[in-house]
Order: structure tokens, then sequence, then C-alpha cells
């Protein structure tokens, strides 16, 4: 152990991870699993094949209460929030003035609260972001005494089912309080790898014999955070920090799904004057998905080029996709070049590699819409 | 002749003046799944200690140093064709060329097999 690495947090589920052979690595300050014996690419196709179990306890979960949490929050991001029905979640985004990306999330109405789940590296800002910008409106909660997993993969409903019965109805993106082995615990179908599956949360203190519970059966193996990158990559997920971050706005990142209609009509988020504008006039660059011919990955900040050689952007997010059987990317390219089939140039070590601007996902996702 | 190590984890079996190089199996253990390689191509010369191949597994991109200088008389395809062959054999069928030796005096720095076993376990 290097000094670095004594000076790491650690998740509730830290020392199961090491007592099943993983290999950690430091993670957005967290002690992590990068990968189990089983190693990425088994894992990988382990999770799109039958059930993973992934822990995410460092992502950073919020509670937010208040008169009118969804109109305090709808300041800050551009998603519905209002409009989200009781025991709904959606994706949105923490927007700064300039319409760049602080954070994306995951938030849901929890009935007598809003639930969000921030990413780990972010959660620290977030929380005083939220605090400085709702103070009065808004009662900011970090619930660091929680764990965090996700169970995903075509099986991960079946194997749900035997512990909570009443999982298996859920629909994609909705939530349920429940009771797993007779302990609290929140579920939601959702998940980051675009298959079917939940997040499951739950006192930190409970975390390790959930895990043990979902590990011990037969259809279910531990994965660590080398496959859920690469599962996210195919799935066209962005990774915050490196496909979306705060110097590009939504609509640069392909992301105009999370502006809904009312919010690009009434406004009332940080941003929203140039987003309104990239909206009508368009931006000058996009992210899109890239796929590179033959079978070596082009990794982030590869450059791109245009068909005259000329350097149009550069890829964010880079590797191979086990499932996909070929290297798969993404990146920024000049509006110009980003429609689907454009062909385009990757300069990997030095040499050109040839692509093509790709649709997303690349691999179909699999959600549970009941 | 028994097989020689480097430091940064290549191995090289000399058979007269042809040397075959390839990765050890202590470095596959750390690449992870191998996806891909770029072999140099036959005819091409060799440095010591200079880039002369290409190793990508799921996680990262790594180079292949050239153990000892000399030329290039051959690249194993079939590694190009099923790179896992790398996780599988890296210290036999997972070999990543042949080289023409230009000075076999260059073997003489190079580990044995339990000098290298130390170094793997003195470095991690």
């Amino acid at each position: 152990m290097t000094e670095a690495a004594t000076a790491l947090k650690t998740t509730p589920l830290h020392a199961l991870h090491v007592e099943l052979g993983a290999r950690m690595v430091p993670f957005a300050g967290y002690d992590m699993p990068v990968q189990y014996p089983l190693g990425i690419l088994k894992e990988h196709q382990h999770t799109r094949e039958k059930a993973g179990l992934f822990d995410v306890s460092h992502m950073g979960q919020v509670r937010l209460t208040g008169d009118d949490p969804a109109a305090a929050l709808e300041t800050l991001v551009p998603g519905d929030i209002k409009g989200l029905a009781q025991g709904r979640m959606r994706y949105t985004l923490f927007l700064n003035e300039q319409g760049g990306i602080l954070d994306d999330l995951m938030v849901t109405n929890a009935g007598d609260h809003l639930f969000l789940v921030v990413n780990a590296a972010c959660k620290e800002q977030d929380v005083a972001h939220l605090r400085e910008k709702l103070a009065g409106k808004a009662e900011v909660e970090l619930l660091d005494d929680l764990a965090l997993m996700a169970l995903q993969g075509p099986m991960a409903a079946e194997v749900m089912a035997r512990f909570v019965p009443e999982a298996a109805t859920m629909k994609f993106m909705s939530y349920l309080s429940a009771t797993f082995k007779g302990v609290p615990v929140i579920l939601t179908r959702s998940g980051y790898t675009g298959e079917d599956g939940y997040e499951i949360s739950c006192d930190k203190a409970d975390g390790e014999m959930i895990a043990r519970a979902l590990l011990a059966e037969s259809e279910v193996e531990a994965i660590g955070l080398g496959a859920r990158d690469s599962l996210r990559l195919e799935a066209g997920l962005c990774l915050y920090g490196h496909d979306i971050d705060t110097t590009t706005t939504p609509v640069e990142g392909a992301l105009e799904w999370t502006l809904p209609k009312r919010r690009r009509a009434e406004g009332g988020f940080p941003g929203y004057d140039i987003i309104h504008r990239q909206l009508t006039e368009g931006a000058t660059r996009r992210r899109v998905g890239i796929q590179p011919e033959g079978r070596q990955p082009a990794r982030e900040h590869t450059e791109i080029q245009d068909a005259n050689g000329t350097r149009i952007g550069e890829i964010t997010s880079g590797g191979f996709g086990p499932t996909a059987g070929a290297p798969v990317a993404m990146g920024y390219v000049d509006i110009a070049n980003s429609a689907v089939g454009t062909p385009l140039t990757l300069m990997v070590r030095g040499k050109p590699l040839p692509a093509r601007v790709a649709a997303t996902p690349f691999v179909p996702q699999r959600y549970y819409r009941g | 002749m028994s097989k020689k190590f480097t430091k940064d984890h290549e191995w090289v079996q000399v058979d007269g003046d042809v040397a075959t190089v390839g990765v050890t199996d202590f470095a596959q253990s750390q690449l992870g799944d191998v996806v891909f390689v770029e072999l140099p191509e036959a005819g091409r010369v060799l440095e010591q200690g200079k880039e002369a191949a290409v190793v990508e597994s799921v996680k990262a991109a790594s180079d292949v140093y050239a153990p000892v200088s000399g030329t290039v008389v051959e690249a194993n395809q079939a590694l190009v064709d099923d790179p896992s062959m790398v996780n599988s054999a890296a210290e036999t069928d997972g070999w990543f060329f042949r080289i023409q030796l230009k000075d076999a005096s260059e073997l003489d720095g190079l580990m044995d097999e339990s000098a290298y076993k130390a170094f793997v376990e003195e470095s991690h």
C-alpha cells in the first residue's frame, strides 16, 4: 500500500471486494474494484448475458426536502421535475450560467422528498451548489450513511424477484420502497449499462449482507469499474468529466432529449439563453458515436481529423466493446462532420486510422418498459 | 538456450542467431484481456530498448520494446488474428516476432528466469 492509497475513502463493501480478489484502484477519492479475477472482458460479457453486481456506493445520494423541492430544483436543471410523477425518476443535468454541465444526475420523486444520485467526484460540490442556490427553498442532505449497488443484466429481474417479488413488475425509471431479507431498501429500475436492472440503496450496515445474498445466486458475478465503463460506452451513455463537462452544453453533448418542451419554452434554468440559441440556430460541434475500422481501439484524447486532414475534434471515450466485438468510441466533431456515416480519420499513436460517425448505442438497450 | 527477460517484461529465446520475442506471463496478467496487437513487419530494423510493437488490452495501450537489436524476420500472424493468445499463451504460442540478432552480446545484459522472478516480486 502506498501512502496515497491509505488516504483513500472506502465503501461499505470494501472488505468484500478484497475478499473476492478484486484489483483495487483509486477512483474519485475511493479505493474501488477495477476488476475481479474474472477480468474485464468476461465481466462485461457476463453482465450482458446474465447479471452483474456493481458497488456504486461512492456515488452521492442526496435527499431534497422543502415546500416545493421540485420547483426549487428546476432552477438548477433543465429537466421536467415538476411533472415527475411520484415513484418515477429521470436523468437530468446541473448547468452553469454558460450552459455548461456541472454534473449529470438521476432525480426520483419519492413522495415526501426528491432523491438524487450524483457522481462521486462531484458530490461535495453538488451539495454545496444545492445548498447555496436553494437556501431558504429546500433542505439538502447528503446521505453518506447509505450503500448503493447496481444489479444489471437480462437475468437481474429474475434474481431480484427471489428477494423482492414486487420488483418484477417495476417499470424502467421507477422507484420502490421495499424489504430485502428483512431490511429496508430503495429500489429503482435503472442503471448505466444499457441493460435491464436495478439500483439498490440501503443502510451501509446492510450492504454486505445484500451483496453476498445476490452474489450467492448462480447468475450473478461481481463486476468492477473496468467493465462498467465498457458497458456504458457500448450503451452510448456519457461519462461525466470525459464526454460531458463544464465546457459542453446539453445541445453540444447531443442530450437534447433532456430538454423537454415546457422547459425549452419557459426557461428558468442556468444557461438558458445560450441553450435556447443553440437549439434554434444549432451548435458548432456535437458529440457523436465513432466506429473505428479494424480492431485497434482509439482512446480518450485521440485527435479526430476530417477527410482533408484538418483537426475537427477529439475522442472523449474510447475502447474495445466486447459485445460489439469491435472498438467503439465517442467524441466531439464540428457540426459539418457530425452526420452518421461521415468518414473520419483518427490519429492513433501518430498513425491515421479510418473511422466513421456511428449511431449510438453500439449495442441495443434492453430496458424493461412493462 | 533458456529464456532471457527484460525489465519491461519482454522475454527473448535465442535459437542460433534468431531470437523469438514476446511479453511475459506477468505482463499479460497486468495488461488484462488483450484485444489488439500491432507487430513489426519483416525487414524492419529494431534497436534494443526502442518501440517494436503495440499491445492493447480492454484497459489501455502499451508499447513492447525490442529486447535486442536486429532485423525482424517474422511476425506472429496468428496473434494478430487472435490477440487473446497473449493472455492464454504469453510465453509459448503467443510470441510476437522473430528477429535476426545484430549483437549477441546484448543478451548478457538481460535477466535469467530466477533474476526476473526476483525482479517482479521486488517491484510489485
